[in-house]
């Protein structure tokens, strides 16, 4: 041994030696949490993966016994066929997206940059979606969107994906346009540049990140949200993806195919996962901002 | 020049303020209106003064649904608060395996309720299920449990699903509560001698404890509310046993088309919810003062 003592010699130095069977018992831990987590979507994924009868087999086998696509199949052919539903979805959560950008980025700006008379009235007022809960809301909104002729139409559904989300929406805007350098704005005046043109080239690229976290933010809520769909989509051809679903899993045909339920589960999660794989800084700060709302 | 500037804002605001003054504000005073009638879902109505409320009053399922809601708020939130604060000391430990399961953990927070429920109602059918087959293969149980004829077994199936898909969420926030206390103060701790689990007692929990209420309050509210997970996993049996209030308010409104009697129970369900954000408004309000 040299006497210079290698990096790994300096760090066990660092830590006391008790630590030590601690730290396997943290692994052992860290280990079987990880396994519990994913025991449920490993599982719905090998199922998917099943033949249709090796899906329903009493009792099941954890693991298929010939890989098969015929459960994804069976699902893109279920009804009007998976296209249609999930065209529907993602038409839904696009207008949801746009009337959050559209809503939320004036107000976000009209609230961070200008002296508004009774500006924190009017910032609870626009937060008011987060106290009255959506559900208790649906059989009025029903009744004024029968009247609007919004029922089984994709810009309703938006409409109410976008009540859920205008809250948190508006407030990342204005804190992230509160936090940039009043010098910005002012700097933009004595150009005698007019607020939208200060509002286009100078706030909006620079809160371009929470731009981001709100449109993924848009995306999930309207993607997931189960309830509204439910009642305001109730013809077969206008579902969404989770609403068709559960028709799956209802099965039309007395017993149920939980193999093409399972495959329809793993297409509806993919995309949010692509999005929390490829864009994890934008959701877990956007999550942590949203929840102090 | 300040006036006309108040005005250019007010201008910016106002698309979002007419949005919520229609969808969201309109809607509240409608649903107050038509909680005073007997409207129907094919419109009109009479008004009936507070006879919905007075039938609310004397609706044992809408006792139960509310009792059995409010047993399963009691019976899951502290499960999450314990285990969301566990998860997140394993998370802030500085390793990648601490990273790897921080972001496994949260995973399901992502994905649709909806959809979860699919998972877990398949993971506990009686036939088809891997919670039987687990439980058998461990020798835990002999016969398969028929997991959804039974209110109560019906409702911890769901508790486990439910807990499964949203601990992350809590993990999340108490993480980010412990991150912000720095690490000085734990850093004189340990130098005076003060092991990990009373560090850990002493002065993490203590210092944790407004984000623990605020997690409390924002996982009560989203249990009080609970319908997607009952909907899709029990469908309220058996017998009506695991109906929840909003379940209640869907089956009268939309499935029986009492709106007007439907309008009056989402008003006391409204008040409920309306008092504990309240609450919780003022926690956070006083919390980023601090």
């Amino acid at each position: 041994m040299s006497s210079v003592a290698e990096p790994a010699d300096l760090m066990d130095a660092a830590a006391p030696r008790r630590w030590r069977p601690a730290s396997y018992l943290f692994a052992a831990v860290c280990v079987a949490v990880i396994a519990v987590m994913l025991f449920p979507i490993v599982m719905a994924l090998m199922a998917s993966l099943k033949t249709g009868a090796d899906a329903v087999a009493v009792p099941p086998h954890y693991l298929p016994s010939t890989l098969s696509l015929e459960n994804y199949a069976k699902v893109f052919q279920y009804q009007a066929g998976l296209r249609v539903y999930l065209f529907n979805s993602l038409a839904v959560a696009s207008l949801t997206i746009l009337l959050c950008l559209a809503l939320a980025i004036p107000a976000g700006y009209g609230l961070a940059a200008f002296p508004l008379p009774g500006k924190e009235v009017i910032f609870l007022m626009l937060l008011l979606g987060l106290m009255a809960p959506y559900q208790a809301l649906l059989t009025p909104l029903y009744r004024l969107f029968s009247t609007l002729g919004l029922t089984n139409s994709y810009l309703g559904l938006a409409v109410i994906h976008t009540i859920l989300q205008l809250p948190f929406s508006i407030y990342l805007m204005r804190n992230s346009f509160e936090a940039l350098p009043r010098e910005l704005a002012e700097a933009a005046d004595i150009d005698g540049a007019g607020s939208l043109q200060t509002l286009w080239h100078i706030f909006l690229p620079a809160a371009l990140p929470s731009i981001v976290t709100l449109v993924l933010f848009a995306f999930i809520t309207s993607w997931n949200e189960f309830i509204a769909a439910l009642i305001f989509m109730n013809r077969e051809n206008g579902f969404t993806v989770p609403v068709m679903l559960v028709g799956v899993r209802s099965g039309h045909f007395g017993s149920v195919d939980w193999g093409a339920v399972e495959a329809g589960v793993i297409i509806s999660i993919l995309p949010c996962f692509l999005i929390y794989l490829l864009l994890q800084k934008y959701y877990v700060s956007g999550f942590l901002t949203g929840a102090i709302k | 020049m300040t006036d006309r500037r108040g005005a250019v804002g007010l201008l910016y605001v106002a698309p979002a303020l007419l949005f919520v003054a229609a969808f969201v504000i309109y809607p509240v005073f409608d649903l107050l209106r038509m909680s005073l009638t007997s409207a129907s879902l094919l419109g009109g109505g009479e008004f009936v003064g507070f006879k919905n409320y007075l039938k609310a009053a004397s609706d044992g399922v809408f006792q139960r649904a509310l009792w059995f809601t409010v047993k399963y708020t009691v019976l899951i939130t502290p499960i999450l608060i314990i285990g969301g604060f566990a998860l997140a000391l394993l998370a802030a430990e500085k390793s990648p395996l601490a990273r790897l399961t921080r972001a496994i953990v949260f995973m399901p927070v992502i994905i649709g309720l909806g959809t979860s429920s699919l998972i877990w109602v398949w993971l506990f059918d009686e036939q088809v299920g891997l919670v039987n087959k687990l439980l058998v293969d461990a020798g835990l149980i002999h016969q398969p449990i028929v997991w959804f004829a039974d209110g109560t077994l019906g409702l911890w199936a769901v508790v486990v699903s439910i807990v499964w898909k949203v601990i992350g969420y809590g993990m999340l926030l108490m993480l980010a509560g412990v991150q912000s206390l720095g690490s000085d103060i734990f850093e004189a701790a340990t130098i005076d001698g003060a092991g990990y689990w009373q560090r850990v007692w002493h002065l993490t929990l203590p210092l944790s404890s407004r984000t623990i209420a605020l997690t409390t309050l924002v996982s009560a509210i989203g249990s009080m509310l609970a319908f997607d997970q009952f909907y899709i996993m029990t469908g309220g049996a058996p017998r009506g046993d695991t109906f929840t209030a909003v379940y209640w308010i869907y089956q009268n409104s939309f499935i029986y088309f009492k709106l007007g009697y439907g309008a009056a129970l989402s008003v006391i369900l409204m008040l409920i919810i309306f008092l504990a954000s309240a609450i919780q408004i003022y926690m956070v309000r006083r919390a980023s003062r601090a």
